[in-house]
């Protein structure tokens, strides 16, 4: 009898210190959206924090990109949203981060490291809060199927060339390889924006406000619209769908129909794993414009802290950790990303287990982040990007599909863009 | 009798044996639970009024369900701004209605402030119209058939019926693996040494197809209700016109088709909100596009609302209001209809 009083009192103590324990732990969660194996690279590190911290446990919900644009904005206006969630829309989401600076291990460590993309996450107007960090740098560029220039026997233009000498050789490669898309753009602000800005465009008006449409920009939404009419690019992405539906050419790149294709760094690790030997594949850098601008554009995913957040401590802990050196170089290495951290950017990355073309590809565009134009470093740090590359990419597609003409387009965008941010003021 | 009045178990009990019996116990001890305040609610509202009683938990379900997000939007349609909760919404009265009617002349499009939103009118009006004619014509032709005494009746039954079991974005990424560049209808026009069509990107085969896959997709519902029409038609009609010897498009024009009316009242006032409303076939096979060919009203609000870095749910919540304006409308206009047929 005695032996089972103290049985049951062990029994009780065990129970009520282990109530204790799963009361103590914090959670925090985290909204994550992937395009190619980072989702998997980062659970594995959670796994590693867990069992470092005890009292954290991280719930990491892998959610389709759709969700993150347009289905995280609801939650975080309604104050529902997650602790820390990895974003594209960085200005966008801005005025819901946390600034963690009163939190963080060593602000100096973030200021020092993550500098230049800070003032992508921060609210307007506010020059010192650390919302989050880049995890990746994103380079817009195009891709080439070498292959095809090589069994059309024509030469493929050199580090300078202009797009239009792109456009005419690609167009010739693909008539002589049969390939139905010369070359392919994903339908997206960013894609378009590289050639604009390399065509002279300057986005703002000396105050710093939005000026989107100047002869910059005209000279690019022609050379779009006139590859439209001649071939060199299909309706297939621009021109078939209507409003802001992204469009991609990923699928007709690996199956060998591009010959161009115009997307960024972050379609290295997906093409590294498909394409395989069937094709060689390369990516080049910028070409550049007819005023010799040679520029891509600058963006990225953020993971940034949300300020409706119960936890602050323990979301700047695993901020900490992810963003720590070690971490990080080995979330990009294994993830195939070019790094958003100055530290591991100068020492450079081993990216154990890419192929020799994807090494090749990320080491263009990681070189290309020192070359980009700072109209599009200015642009993609302006809180409002997504009105301007939106109103783009609506209206330019309906003079492309050919409801209207550019000019007619023009009118649309300055006018879309005007009212969006109007509503946003008041 | 008295035995009726005394027994205290419920009526049936015996008959369904000792199971029955014990599941309808609690039923019982439950039913003289309400029973006294029932009795006294009765008292107190009058017999008359109970029936508003009984109306009044499914009234409250619809209140909260359905009339408060109508008041809910309608709040947000009178007011501006980015922020989420009317709180945050300034109020700006009929401005975003004002918007939505800023035409210089409301046959062009391109004319309007809003000009989304009228071409997402033309091409909703332009595909329901379409839409609607050819479902009816063709449910009527297919359950006219099926009714007939035809082999393997149950089988084709089942068929036409089936794509209504699928999801609308399954239908939509099915027939869009057919028509792209590559599917399956390019490749037999090709085989046979045609040249390659692109369905999706050019506007009249996109609406075309659009049209022809909602069709596709939801014909075997108003098949149906169509079926079970014909079915109603009592027989002897058919045996007396047959007697006499009447034509059989005299036979179908006389009496099949005005004993069909009120179903295919029900067939067209459904396919007729169901066509205004269209959205997730369209979002799907086409996008909108091409341009905007294929943008319908409700993908415009969705847009509106959603998809842009500023979503403006003032301006999005007053195009649905003047979509449920016109819906409400149509389905009165056809409510009336219907009634002056039976009146006739």
């Amino acid at each position: 009898m005695q032996r089972k009083h103290w049985i049951s009192a062990a029994a009780l103590a065990a129970g009520l210190a282990w109530s204790g324990f799963a009361q103590a732990q914090t959670t925090v969660r985290i909204a994550w959206y992937s395009d190619g194996n980072e989702g998997e690279v980062v659970s594995d590190l959670l796994k590693r924090f867990e069992a470092q911290n005890k009292d954290i446990k991280v719930v990491l919900d892998q959610v389709p990109y759709k969700a993150i644009t347009e289905n995280l904005p609801v939650q975080l206006a309604s104050g529902q949203g997650p602790d820390i969630a990895r974003v594209v829309d960085l200005g966008g989401v801005a005025r819901y981060a946390l600034d963690l600076r009163p939190y963080l291990k060593d602000a100096s460590y973030w200021e020092k490291n993550f500098g230049p993309f800070l003032p992508w996450m921060r609210p307007e107007g506010d020059s010192s809060a650390i919302t989050g960090f880049m995890t990746q740098l994103t380079v817009s560029g195009p891709f080439v199927n070498k292959t095809l220039f090589e069994q059309s026997g024509i030469a493929m233009p050199g580090a300078k060339a202009t797009w239009e000498e792109w456009g005419k050789a690609v167009k010739d490669v693909a008539a002589k390889a049969q390939a139905p898309f010369p070359l392919a753009m994903d339908r997206s602000g960013h894609r378009f924006f590289s050639v604009a800005i390399s065509e002279g465009a300057k986005v703002f008006d000396e105050k710093g406000e939005p000026a989107v449409i100047d002869e910059g920009f005209k000279r690019g939404a022609k050379l779009v619209y006139d590859w439209h009419n001649n071939g060199v690019m299909k309706k297939e992405l621009w021109g078939s769908v209507s409003g802001t539906a992204y469009r991609g050419a990923n699928d007709e790149f690996k199956n060998a129909q591009v010959v161009m294709y115009q997307s960024g760094s972050w379609q290295i690790a997906q093409f590294d794993k498909t394409v395989g030997d069937a094709f060689d594949w390369i990516a080049v850098p910028a070409p550049c414009g007819s005023v010799g601008v040679c520029s891509g554009m600058p963006g990225g995913a953020g993971l940034v802290a949300i300020k409706t957040t119960k936890s602050p401590e323990a979301v700047a802990k695993v901020m900490d950790y992810l963003a720590s050196e070690p971490v990080l170089s080995e979330f990009y290495a294994r993830s195939l990303f070019v790094p958003g951290h100055l530290g591991i950017a100068a020492k450079g990355l081993d990216y154990q287990g890419a192929s020799g073309p994807a090494k090749a590809a990320l080491k263009v565009f990681s070189d290309q982040v020192a070359q980009l134009s700072p109209v599009a470093y200015k642009l993609q740090g302006y809180v409002n990007n997504r009105i301007i590359f939106n109103a783009t990419i609506s209206r330019l597609g309906q003079a492309i599909s050919g409801e209207g003409t550019l000019d007619e387009a023009f009118k649309r965008i300055e006018s879309d863009i005007a009212q969006q941010i109007a509503e946003r003021k008041k | 009798m008295a035995a009726a009045e005394t027994d205290p178990r419920p009526r049936g009990a015996d008959a369904a044996g000792p199971v029955a019996g014990l599941l309808a116990a609690p039923l019982a001890l439950l039913m003289r639970l309400v029973d006294w305040p029932m009795r006294a609610l009765q008292r107190a509202v009058g017999e008359r009024r109970m029936a508003y009683v009984f109306l009044l938990p499914n009234l409250g379900f619809f209140s909260l369900f359905v009339f408060l997000p109508l008041v809910i939007n309608f709040v947000f349609s009178v007011t501006g701004g980015a922020g989420l909760f009317p709180s945050e919404r300034p109020f700006v009265g009929a401005q975003q209605y004002a918007y939505l009617f800023d035409c210089a002349s409301f046959l062009d499009p391109s004319s309007c402030r809003e000009d989304h939103f009228w071409r997402g009118v033309y091409n909703t009006a332009r595909f329901t119209v379409f839409q609607v004619t050819a479902m009816v014509l063709f449910s009527l032709l297919t359950a006219v058939v099926l009714n007939m005494k035809i082999r393997a009746r149950g089988f084709f039954r089942a068929v036409y019926f089936f794509p209504v079991l699928l999801s609308p974005v399954v239908v939509a990424l099915t027939w869009k693996w057919i028509l792209q560049r590559d599917g399956l209808l390019n490749a037999a026009i090709t085989s046979l040494g045609g040249e390659r069509i692109l369905f999706l990107v050019d506007p009249s085969w996109a609406m075309f197809w659009v049209v022809f896959v909602s069709i596709w997709a939801h014909m075997g519902c108003y098949t149906l209700i169509l079926l079970a029409g014909l079915q109603a038609i009592p027989a002897d009609l058919y045996e007396a016109a047959e007697m006499d010897a009447t034509p059989r498009w005299r036979v179908f024009w006389r009496i099949t088709l005005p004993l069909l009316w009120p179903n295919m009242v029900v067939v067209i006032v459904l396919a007729l909100i169901r066509g205004v409303q269209t959205f997730d076939e369209v979002f799907v096979l086409t996008g909108g596009g091409p341009g905007t060919a294929t943008l319908m009203i409700v993908h415009y609000i969705y847009e509106t609302a959603f998809a842009n870095q500023v979503q403006n749910f003032g301006l999005a919540a007053a195009a649905s209001v003047v979509l449920g304006i016109v819906l409400f409308a149509l389905t009165l206009a056809q409510l009336a209809a219907s009634r002056r047929k039976g009146a006739a």
